[in-house]
């Protein structure tokens, strides 16, 4: 791959990003490969230095905060002709609820998730605290010379401590699920947000 | 080396090289090299954020026949690496403390 295919590459790679910003990293790789070919590579070296195409683009995806993805996928890429504005406004009755509906399942699940983990610990910490409150009856029953019932009672606080000590571990590793599966899904959704970007530029 | 600290590290190296002369990306890269490596999106990024912050400023340069892009030094980008220099005494002394926690264990 030359210098030119390269730097073509890139370009396709990016065609979601604002114009100058293209320009600007394009201008970038490209000085580095010629400063490279001025320190005696060839192109082919300088070029196989920096790496993939993809490793570059999805390097410089990561980097784009979501938020400034969202805003330039919601600007539309040219001026809506009157009938396309009016078609929006006189649709709202019909768009605006589903929309609103679809954001609030998406909400609501993702909030229920959080009640699960919420609930984990709950279970966790009330078994803690039931195996520590057994103490009061079995000192009660040890008091009234009632020694099988304290041992019962004693054997069942074990129990569930022990269960609270489970409980602890499960729910640590469920929250760390959740949260690895947050950070995968805004990802994810950075990832298609670009990728839709590039292939309706592909078909303009 | 660990992914967190080379990050907070590569900042200030990327104004360490610019430091004594205004330089361009690839002599950047090279000068690095030996210390700490870095990919050329890595230092795109870094570049950008430095100028954000008013650490550095460009200026392009026409250097044979083609255009390249200076690098140059503020005010503010020296009182970082003067502000990196304060820390890392701190560093060095938490430092200390660690490894003479492992000579005690020995």
């Amino acid at each position: 791959m030359n210098k030119q295919e390269f730097l073509e590459k890139l370009k396709g790679g990016l065609s979601g990003l604002p114009q100058e910003d293209i320009d600007e990293r394009l201008a970038f790789y490209g000085e580095m490969i010629d400063d490279k070919v001025e320190d005696g590579l060839t192109e082919e070296e300088a070029i196989n230095g920096i790496g993939s195409v993809e490793d570059a683009v999805n390097e410089i995806i990561s980097d784009i905060p979501l938020a400034a993805l969202v805003k330039k996928r919601v600007r539309p890429k040219r001026k809506l002709r009157a009938w396309e504005t009016a078609l929006i406004i006189l649709g709202s009755p019909v768009w605006a609820p589903l929309l609103i509906s679809a954001l609030a399942v998406f909400f609501s699940l993702y909030v229920s998730l959080w009640a699960i983990i919420v609930s984990f610990w709950s279970v966790a910490g009330s078994c803690a605290l039931c195996s520590v409150a057994s103490l009061v009856p079995a000192a009660v029953l040890i008091g009234q010379q009632n020694a099988l019932a304290a041992i019962a009672v004693i054997g069942a606080a074990l129990i569930i401590a022990g269960l609270s000590i489970f409980m602890f571990f499960g729910s640590k590793a469920a929250t760390k699920g959740v949260l690895r599966l947050t950070e995968k899904s805004v990802t994810g959704i950075k990832r298609t947000l670009f990728r839709r970007e590039n292939a309706n530029e592909k078909v303009d | 080396m660990d992914i967190q600290l080379k990050r907070g590290l590569l900042d200030v190296c990327v104004l360490a090289a610019i430091r004594n002369c205004d330089s361009y990306g690839y002599k950047i890269i090279k000068d690095m090299k030996p210390y700490i490596e870095l990919s050329e999106s890595t230092l795109y990024t870094i570049l950008k954020r430095l100028e954000a912050a008013d650490m550095l400023t460009v200026r392009t340069a026409e250097h044979d026949g083609r255009l390249r892009k200076y690098y140059h030094i503020t005010e503010e980008g020296i009182k970082r690496i003067a502000d990196f220099k304060e820390d890392w005494k701190e560093i060095i002394s938490i430092y200390r403390f660690v490894t003479r926690e492992d000579d005690g264990n020995e």
